[in-house]
């Protein structure tokens, strides 16, 4: 008889907060009482506060107990733990957490639930079924079904999947390759990370069929050195899946080809730019590229190339089993479908929300977020990542929706939201902006190189009150210099922080001593 | 870490079939196992990969990761970007340099300090890396009792 199922994420912020440590405490307890148990290691829900959270299989039903640390599990095993006994960490069902219940899974449907590194896991929850449809409907139909359902790229820039897919089947070509950005650098996003850590064949899945569909056969992963665990499961995975026929030759007997090849960034910002992510790929220096010629027609190695986020990816998979429409349904007017929030920085209830487009920043934060983990006011909020802009208290209740967000000069990006109290110094927010765009700058272009130098310079001079007017002039025609003329959105968008800092929170960029 | 040396080098490139485009995977291959890029690697790169040493030097010093110096034993990360620093990563970084009385960059004793720049693990801020590892929610009792047990690892 098999043992009680136990899981334990294997996962980056669980493991960061001692996930390991509760995993073995908890094998060693189950041995010590002499209990039966399978402990699996899942990936994670994406209820980061509630991490290290465990559960118990009870009767097919999978009990929670949130933020386990090591000295709680004694304790547990004599509250009849492994039959889901009451405990002070005992939440209930893992599916009646509100945090979890209230959310539109789609991309991440599997992560939390299945074993990452199980094939039959996978298979179990429809895994490989929208390849295999895929085989059958044809490329054709795939590519039709991915613009029909109104899918943008979710690495940031948000342009339609379809119309990127369909230009590279339609280039000649004898070589054409899928590279997967997954070169996660934004501060306040963790969602590639937590989808290639808990459900990586469902990325495996969908860049073989993208690259069905537009008649690649070879693939690329792009993946931030940051991440070692996700290096790891994602090696892994890929090996499980070459074993089981779902990558190489021939795959499955439909005539396709398709690998998948693993390499690893080396700290470097501007390389999760699509074309210095390529450059880094052929093993040079990660400079942009001018565009165009776009990637999708002179990409890696000068081929067609699809590259795509992770999350765009890994939601093609679930968009061929249940259907375009289903998805289009969700969202509103341009922003079709859903997108994995990540709540962060100062908050309650930090961790993943996947959620159509259309529900409010506020509800995000304060709803699921619970509002500031200080129990502070909220002061700003940056969207997008380090070259997103600040968004004050008072207009949290924008919805998340691309278009809304650029008609306040902000933008949604990867869909993290960095939530900062009211103890925040804006000017000094403003000032790192500059500093990051000068640290991470590639230097191909003047106005990102020399702009953000100058930028941390000037941001010095107004905060000492040195000319002021002067120099807040001379800042906002630097940053409009640096929005029009850089080459890419490192030194385009650096000023977007900046300027709404400035706009919103003018009285931070006075002397200390006249706050 | 080991020692670098010709032969392991040599191996190295070998297993990435001498290919000059994988030039960034044999580096980070190398960091991994040693810490660092010597001179005397960037030289032999540039021989067996048929590149010219600027190709390989330029590489090795726009990307982070390749370490021109010799690391120390351990290497602690203090993340500084924006999710961090809504919980007090500028705090804990002005902490740890006082406490290492080193700065950011520096090795002392056998210790290597560093920011880096989002471990994606912006739900447990502020997040610290220690030799490849990452932890969440450090204030400075933890930062404390990460840097005991390196201590008492010496």
């Amino acid at each position: 008889m098999s043992g009680t199922k136990i899981f334990v994420p294997c996962e980056t912020a669980a493991i960061s907060v001692g996930a390991d440590e509760v995993a073995f405490a908890i094998a060693q307890a189950a041995k010590k009482n002499g209990e039966n148990i399978e402990l699996i290691r899942n990936g994670s829900w994406g209820a980061t506060w509630l991490e290290p959270l465990v559960e118990v299989e009870v009767d097919g039903v999978r009990i929670a107990y949130g933020n386990v640390n090591t000295a709680d599990i004694n304790s547990m095993f004599d509250a009849n733990f492994l039959n889901g006994g009451k405990h002070k960490r005992r939440l209930g069902p893992t599916d009646k957490i509100p945090y979890l219940m209230n959310q539109e899974r789609w991309t991440f449907l599997r992560c939390g639930l299945i074993n990452p590194l199980s094939i039959e896991d996978f298979e179990l929850h429809q895994g490989f079924e929208a390849l295999k449809k895929a085989f059958t409907d044809g490329a054709k139909a795939v590519l039709e079904t991915v613009t029909e359902s109104g899918l943008r790229g979710r690495g940031g820039a948000g342009f339609p999947t379809g119309i990127k897919w369909r230009t590279v089947a339609n280039a000649e070509a004898d070589q054409k390759y899928i590279a997967c950005n997954a070169d996660e650098g934004d501060s306040g996003t963790f969602s590639d990370r937590m989808l290639m850590e808990g459900d990586p064949l469902s990325l495996i899945e969908s860049m073989a069929i993208a690259g069905f569909a537009v008649g690649a056969s070879k693939g690329y992963i792009y993946l931030r050195s940051e991440y070692p665990l996700a290096h790891s499961v994602l090696s892994r995975a890929i090996e499980t899946a070459r074993e089981a026929g779902w990558l190489g030759k021939n795959i499955k007997g439909s005539g396709f080809d398709f690998d998948i090849e693993l390499h690893l960034g080396a700290g470097s910002y501007v390389c999760g730019e699509e074309t210095a992510m390529l450059e880094s790929l052929e093993g040079k220096r990660g400079i942009v590229r001018f565009k165009p010629p776009l990637p999708a027609l002179e990409g890696l190695f000068g081929k067609p190339t699809v590259v795509n986020n992770v999350i765009t990816l890994a939601s093609v998979a679930n968009i061929i089993n249940f259907g375009d429409a289903r998805y289009a349904d969700m969202g509103v007017d341009q922003s079709k479908g859903t997108l994995a929030f990540q709540l962060t920085g100062n908050i309650k209830r930090g961790g993943l929300v996947e959620k159509s487009f259309g529900v409010t920043l506020r509800e995000l934060i304060e709803d699921w977020g619970g509002g500031t983990a200080s129990g502070r006011p909220v002061k700003a909020v940056q969207v997008g990542g380090p070259l997103g802009a600040y968004i004050p208290a008072n207009q949290l209740d924008i919805p998340m929706d691309y278009e809304a967000f650029i008609g306040i000069g902000a933008m949604i990006g990867h869909g993290g939201i960095v939530v900062f109290d009211d103890t925040a110094d804006m000017a000094q927010l403003a000032r790192f902006a500059m500093e990051f765009c000068a640290i991470e700058s590639c230097g191909k272009c003047t106005p990102c190189r020399i702009g953000s130098t100058r930028g941390v310079e000037i941001i010095d001079k107004l905060i000492k009150d040195v000319d002021h007017q002067q120099n807040y002039e001379l800042l906002i025609d630097l940053c409009d210099t640096m929005e029009g003329a850089s080459l890419c959105a490192m030194g385009g968008m650096t000023p977007y922080p900046v300027k709404s800092a400035l706009k919103y929170f003018a009285e931070d960029f006075t002397p200390s001593s006249e706050k | 870490m080991a020692r670098i040396n010709t032969e392991t080098t040599s191996q190295i490139v070998k297993d990435h079939n001498n290919k000059p485009e994988l030039l960034v995977q044999i580096l980070q291959t190398i960091v991994a196992r040693f810490g660092w890029i010597p001179p005397e690697t960037i030289r032999q790169l540039a021989e067996e990969l048929n590149l010219s040493r600027a190709d390989v030097h330029g590489v090795v010093e726009y990307y982070h990761d390749f370490r021109t110096e010799e690391p120390g034993k351990h290497i602690i990360k203090i993340c500084q970007a924006e999710a961090c620093q809504a919980m007090g990563s500028r705090e804990l970084t002005n902490y740890a340099q006082k406490t290492l009385a080193m700065g950011l960059h520096d090795t002392e004793n056998d210790i290597t300090l560093e920011p880096v720049y989002c471990l994606g693990n912006c739900a447990c801020s502020p997040a610290v890396m220690v030799d490849g590892k990452t932890y969440g929610r450090v204030d400075k009792s933890l930062f404390n009792a990460l840097l005991n047990s390196l201590r008492g690892d010496q």
